[in-house]
């Protein structure tokens, strides 16, 4: 067993949080793409350390997490303990970005909130300037990471069927599809009217039990907290990397990645007691879209004085986030909302119409429009007969529809640094400047039309929808350490080492050239998959 | 409609039993005073007579088998004891008898008059923040997310329920 392992619910004071001695490999960040490189190659019989700057959450304080979800004094970022001083940031955009709604510190990182969608991009996603005449070209395409994408969807156990408007494949998904709701079939009806094809939803959720956890049995507060554990979240790869020898070091922020002209040589992080240097042979940063290149500018030195890895200047820069457009309203009878927290259906019809103008987007299919039942009878100032009286009349007819839409990369959305204001360790906070593009903006429009079409064909009173003016952001950070062949044009080439430094790689959405309309998070695992090889190579296969 | 050992059993599910799923996340109560174990029993078995709505019946074994999941050494228990002390000195002082001892009517005038139906829950609150977290929510809580809460809203599976995979495909039950 790890040394991690064995120390895991000992708390603050008593877990070992020293470096490893002669480590081959050292992972920052314990999120998908930290706990999937670090599992491969521990797996592969390499010395692998993971630090991350969040606790190790104790698997048993699941349903007090939920309880917290479910109830009204307790924010969103409460139910995963953010930390206000150590998550410190500003914002300097043109739009607020909510970023401790929007991430998880901690062993799982924000998987452990997620929502669990995982769709492969679509071919054209990759050739987005050649295809669509806006944003760039990543260096690989589709073809290069199909067989990581199948892998990936093995690895997080992904529940699904048919989409007739995605990409190739080669073989089915582990698991089969969660059949529709009831919601979808009253979509299905107004769907069909108007020449409009739904399809599953690929889930990161046991349909069936696979890994060895269990099939989901329906808790319903999936975001932000899945208690039966159903729900993938990359504790399962950390763990796994555990049992295969890796090291996991738990509340240990880096605060700085000391290096030489070449290479990275150490690590330095603080922990709850002491401050250590954990060197390593190659180092591998998965600290997400916002903290990757934060920790990368806050490297600065005589050698990289714009930050380490960024003498194409372009860290931080790109940043960009998936926006959410919807529109909501009421049937006049049963929707049957709110029995599960996830989707079973959606729709890719519209999304490789995409081209300069108008970008892709998907088109989601809700389970839970409206109140919840048990949260909505928390937060009134009525009880007994007139409470019920007054959930009855909030619930049971609610129906919307949800989507994401692409925004293409801008240099002047970035993550920086705030030299004003610092965290915990008197670091500068992470400024996050995200501006939004105009034809992300006509993309929500085009996507709020299709969604009005079917809500009237349907029949629904229309209340509420999410446009242009009200967007925000789907909580996917990219773009930030952007992946390309020009060492001028891009952080990372496309074996995710960085074109600086000969033992840095990065595995994160940050290194995505430009976003599509999917979910991210299979991307990323793919990705991560690709990277382990990489990495593999690199310690000559030991 | 009836709730059950079941409906107690799911709202535990829904809660966390006791110390397992109490942890290091719950709230520490700020108060000294605590009411034994019996006496919380019987208020929080008078206050749903207050908070659940008429059609339910079989509350008694319902908040008692609730509460013998919950009623752990955690700090959460630690709060609702607290609680119900406050609203055991609220009841003598303002009514002259415990609270359980009051008939509806005065139990529900009492919670109303403390201010707890206007309250925002809060652990570490105000006596009425407190009241509403750890007895009234807690109660509600615990009956809504159980089968027969929801279904009296009309959702067999409401949130915080592990009640599988079947109820979100059915249609309405005529």
């Amino acid at each position: 067993m790890s040394r991690a392992a064995e120390n895991v619910d000992t708390g603050v004071g008593s877990v070992d949080r020293t470096p490893v001695e002669a480590a081959d490999v050292c992972v920052i960040g314990a999120g998908p793409a930290g706990g999937i490189v670090a599992s491969r190659l521990a797996e592969a019989g390499h010395e692998v350390v993971v630090l991350d700057a969040g606790p190790r959450f104790d698997r048993t304080d699941r349903l007090a997490r939920q309880e917290r979800a479910i109830r009204p004094f307790y924010d969103r970022p409460d139910v995963w303990e953010s930390d206000p001083e150590r998550d410190a940031h500003s914002n300097s955009g043109e739009r607020f970005y909510p970023l401790n709604h929007a991430r998880v510190k901690g062993v799982g990182g924000s998987t452990l909130h997620w929502q669990g969608m995982v769709m492969r991009l679509h071919e054209a996603d990759f050739n987005s300037a050649s295809e669509r005449g806006v944003g760039v070209d990543w260096p690989i395409d589709y073809d290069d990471l199909q067989e990581y994408y199948a892998e990936a969807e093995r690895e997080l156990g992904v529940a699904g069927g048919d989409n007739p408007f995605g990409p190739p494949r080669q073989q089915p998904r582990p698991m089969p599809e969660f059949q529709p709701s009831y919601s979808d079939s009253l979509f299905a009806e107004a769907c069909d009217e108007l020449g409009i094809a739904m399809h599953s939803v690929p889930n990161a959720r046991n349909s069936e039990s696979y890994d060895g956890r269990s099939q989901c049995v329906g808790y319903g507060t999936c975001q932000p907290v899945c208690p039966s554990g159903a729900k993938y979240d990359a504790t399962v790869h950390v763990e796994r990397g555990e049992e295969a020898g890796a090291t996991i070091i738990d509340r240990a922020p880096v605060q700085r990645l000391a290096h030489d002209a070449d290479a990275i040589t150490a690590a330095e992080y603080t922990t709850p007691d002491s401050e250590y240097r954990q060197e390593a042979e190659q180092f591998v940063v998965a600290a997400g879209g916002v903290e990757t290149p934060r920790l990368l500018l806050l490297s600065e030195s005589d050698h990289y004085p714009e930050g380490l890895a960024n003498s194409s200047g372009l860290v931080g820069k790109f940043f960009m986030d998936h926006l959410f457009a919807g529109t909501g309203g009421v049937l006049d009878e049963p929707t049957r909302q709110g029995h599960i927290g996830f989707l079973t259906s959606e729709s890719h019809q519209f999304y490789d119409e995409a081209d300069a103008e108008v970008g892709p987007f998907k088109l989601e299919f809700f389970n839970y429009a409206g109140p919840s039942p048990v949260e909505s009878a928390l937060t009134g100032d009525d009880w007994g007969d007139a409470l019920l009286e007054r959930l009855r009349g909030e619930y049971g007819t609610h129906i919307a529809m949800g989507g994401l839409v692409e925004s293409i990369p801008s240099a002047e959305s970035y993550i920086g640094l705030n030299r004003d204001e610092t965290d915990a360790h008197g670091n500068p906070v992470p400024d996050v400047h995200w501006t939004v593009d105009d034809r992300a903006l006509r993309t929500i429009e085009r996507a709020n039309e299709i969604q009005e079409r079917i809500l009237e064909e349907l029949g629904a009173e229309i209340t509420w929808q999410v446009g242009p003016e009200d967007t925000g952001p789907a909580y996917h950070h990219m773009g930030t350490t952007r992946m390309g062949d020009d060492p001028t044009e891009s952080v990372v080439d496309a074996s995710l080492q960085t074109h600086d430094l000969d033992n840095c790689w990065i595995a994160s959405s940050s290194v995505f050239p430009t976003g599509g309309a999917m979910n991210p998070t299979l991307t990323i695992a793919a990705l991560a998959l690709r990277c382990a090889e990489s990495v593999e190579a690199a310690l000559g296969g030991r | 409609m009836e709730l059950t050992r079941r409906d107690a059993v799911a709202a535990l599910g829904a809660l966390g039993a006791g110390t397992a799923g109490a942890g290091c996340l719950q709230e520490a109560a700020t108060s000294d005073a605590e009411a034994s174990d019996e006496s919380v029993q019987e208020a929080l078995v008078a206050a749903a007579a207050v908070l659940y709505p008429s059609a339910v019946g079989g509350i008694d074994a319902f908040v008692e088998t609730f509460l013998a999941g919950r009623l752990d050494e955690g700090a959460h228990a630690e709060g609702v004891r607290a609680a119900v002390d406050a609203l055991e000195r609220r009841a003598e002082s303002w009514y002259g008898d415990r609270f359980a001892a009051l008939d509806v009517d005065d139990r529900d005038s009492l919670l109303q008059e403390a201010g707890v139906d206007a309250a925002d829950e809060d652990p570490n609150g105000t006596t009425a923040e407190q009241i509403r977290y750890y007895v009234v929510n807690e109660l509600l809580m615990a009956l809504y997310s159980s089968p027969t809460g929801g279904e009296l809203v009309g959702i067999e599976n409401p949130q915080g329920h592990a009640g599988g995979l079947d109820s979100y495909q059915r249609g309405p039950q005529v």
